[in-house]
């Protein structure tokens, strides 16, 4: 379980528009009838994403309107997911997995460039404001450690001069390129393939 | 090494595209109608006789499993939902298969809906495999589109809808109850078992919940017999198996292998090797965090599969193989997982949420030296009251890690944490205080 903060400034009001609406009601519709609650998590996501990534209390409250459940309910899962961001974070929000098999091909390092060209604390805005970052459990990508999420996409094979770059790369206004960065597109053995070599050079 | 023609998952790395026409040049979707036709008893005695035990970690027989769901359809639904919440650390095969091999898991759920009588499927994917979950989104519109699933699929008179739903960021919903908890859009917190799922699941009612590797297995086995699938391995622990290998080895990959197969061969052979060669071995997780690590020793000679693994005290789990070498701290190595534990309780049961902390504390102290040595004693009395006092498993999952660094790593714990409270420092205070707390700033 995770501490989460909800941010003090909080917006007066929040509505879905018209992307959202569609999304949320494409959604609901994938929940028998009467089990609409099911769609809870995945409006918490919609709004997250409208709302540059971070969920406001009036959020909750609509959502919980507009699914005809108690508040209390939308702010048990809002609060106990890891994913729903409580409070602003940067427009690239790095999520550094620093779980043991990432630890063990030098996660902390990833971690250390982080807070030099970053911020010192994990969740701070860095100066021009546009990216955060903060340590995550096991995203699931062992094989390709030590790895990183940026938003919604994967960073593998990383080391800390290539982080370096890719923090560089943001600060002059250019998204950098996901996937791995070793040169694979897959969990394949680099240089090491013994096993599908036909498939391989069909 | 396994044949190439053995392998069931062709297109693990990618090499010829996740798109239903090359799916289908990969043989899937070949026949899916005739297996259909043979009807249920022939699956589920089919999938019961090729031995095939569940891939998310407990290995519980699929066949079985599927026997459970109610014979007939009564006032409630079946549901069938398929297990992508994969976060145990170590493991990253079930992403592989959503991202390219997502017809093998289409096709199998539909085979496995036609066995339980599911005309709905759920996939829960974690929430973090976003662009993993489009793509399988893709290929569930491919196959709408070409009539393999929805109404009527295949001109079967089967009627079939799946839907993805994404979890946010939670391991305990890997759990099966807590997994249902989170569909129905709750926390994850896992229910008392029983009753099990397959009688009252998700909504109340009858749901079978399987692991995507599982059933992404099955149109295989179904398509080329039981026997060719039993013939791989040895009785119990038959077929193939994605193992994934990550740590400190020089090529960490995914591999499918036979069922069996060396751990020594996985390592040296396909992952090419640990670093700084094999004397420089330390231990070996063999089956996500979960399980208990082995010692150098027991790594020559085990062989990877369920029952071996148990014989030493471990488990395959979900076969997500961790190398540690001698250039780590084990210990530090252990309180990262114990750390991880922690950070992942549910909350709901008391020796869980108290004690994984408690443990995570505990290793922190004894990787800086800091503990006696009668903890080290004390914190594997604590693991053992943790473990089998939980609703789930998370209990025995977070205290096994520990009781292998102590079983085989209890004298390097107490190499390093000689200090006595007591003896060192009774000079300054006459009065009784805790004096190893007076040290730390933030005691």
């Amino acid at each position: 379980m995770s501490v989460k903060k909800i941010h003090k400034k909080q917006p007066e009001t929040f509505k879905f528009n018209d992307k959202s609406m569609e999304a949320a009601n494409k959604i609901v519709s994938n929940y028998p009838d009467g089990k609409q609650h099911s769609a809870v998590m995945a409006l918490l996501y919609i709004a997250q994403r409208q709302n540059d990534n971070w969920i406001p209390l009036q959020a909750m409250k609509y959502i919980a309107k507009f699914l005809d459940m108690p508040y209390i309910k939308v702010y048990e899962v809002a609060t106990f997911y890891s994913m729903y961001n409580l409070s602003p974070v940067g427009k690239y929000f790095f999520q550094v997995c620093t779980t043991t098999p990432c630890m063990l091909r030098g996660a902390y390092d990833l971690v250390k460039v982080c807070k030099n060209k970053i911020s010192e604390k994990e969740n701070v805005l860095s100066d021009d404001g546009k990216i955060s970052w903060m340590e995550v459990e096991c995203l699931g990508a062992c094989v390709n450690a030590p790895m990183m999420q940026v938003n919604e996409d994967y960073y593998e094979d990383l080391n800390d001069k290539k982080l370096e770059e890719i923090i560089e790369t943001i600060y002059q206004n250019k998204t950098p390129k996901p996937g791995s960065y070793s040169g694979r597109i897959n969990a394949e053995p680099v240089n090491n393939r013994k096993t599908l070599l036909g498939n391989k050079n069909a | 090494m396994l044949k190439d023609e053995d392998r069931i998952f062709q297109n693990l790395y990618n090499d010829s595209g996740a798109d239903i026409e090359s799916a289908k040049l990969r043989n899937d979707w070949n026949g899916t109608k005739e297996i259909l036709e043979k009807g249920r008893e022939w699956i589920i005695n089919e999938v019961k006789s090729s031995e095939l035990r569940g891939r998310g970690g407990a290995g519980f027989p699929t066949g079985l499993k599927w026997s459970f769901a109610p014979k007939e359809v009564g006032s409630r639904p079946h549901y069938l939902v398929i297990n992508a919440d994969e976060s145990e650390p170590g493991t990253c095969k079930d992403r592989d298969i959503l991202r390219f091999e997502p017809h093998k898991l289409i096709e199998g759920c539909l085979i496995a809906s036609y066995a339980v009588n599911a005309h709905k499927c759920y996939i829960y994917i974690r929430g973090e495999y976003f662009n993993e979950g489009q793509k399988l989104q893709t290929a569930i519109d491919e196959a709408y589109k070409n009539n393999l699933i929805g109404k009527n699929a295949l001109n079967s008179g089967w009627d079939l809808d799946i839907y993805i739903h994404y979890g946010a960021g939670a391991y305990i919903c890997g759990e099966e109850t807590a997994l249902l908890e989170s569909l129905e859009g709750k926390k994850g917190q896992p229910r008392l078992k029983p009753p099990f799922p397959a009688l009252i699941g998700l909504y109340g009612c009858p749901t079978i919940i399987n692991n995507v590797e599982t059933v992404a297995a099955v149109p295989t086995i179904l398509r080329r017999g039981a026997k060719w699938f039993s013939s791989l391995g040895r009785a119990k622990n038959t077929g193939t198996k994605i193992y994934c290998i990550s740590g400190n080895v020089n090529n960490p990959c995914n591999v499918e292998e036979e069922m069996g197969v060396p751990l020594k061969e996985l390592i040296e052979t396909h992952a090419g090797g640990v670093v700084g060669g094999w004397d420089n071995l330390k231990a070996v997780i063999p089956g996500g965090s979960s399980m208990p690590m082995l010692p150098k020793e027991i790594c020559d000679n085990i062989k990877m599969d369920f029952d071996a693994c148990v014989e030493n005290k471990t488990g395959l789990g979900t076969a997500g193989i961790v190398v540690i070498n001698n250039d780590q701290d084990i210990i530090k190595c252990m309180a990262r997982i114990a750390r991880f534990y922690k950070h992942e309780s549910c909350g709901q049961c008391t020796p869980c949420r108290e004690g994984s902390g408690w443990m995570w504390r505990m290793l922190e102290r004894m990787a800086a030296g800091e503990a006696t040595p009668d903890e080290v004693d004390m914190l594997f009395d604590v693991t053992k009251q943790i473990e089998g006092h939980t609703i789930c498993a998370f209990g025995e999952g977070s205290s096994w890690p520990v009781q292998g660094l102590i079983r085989h790593f209890k004298d390097e714990i107490l190499e390093r944490n000689k200090f006595d409270p007591v003896v060192k420092k009774n000079k300054n205070i006459p009065y009784l205080v805790d004096q190893h707390l007076l040290e730390k700033e933030n005691a």
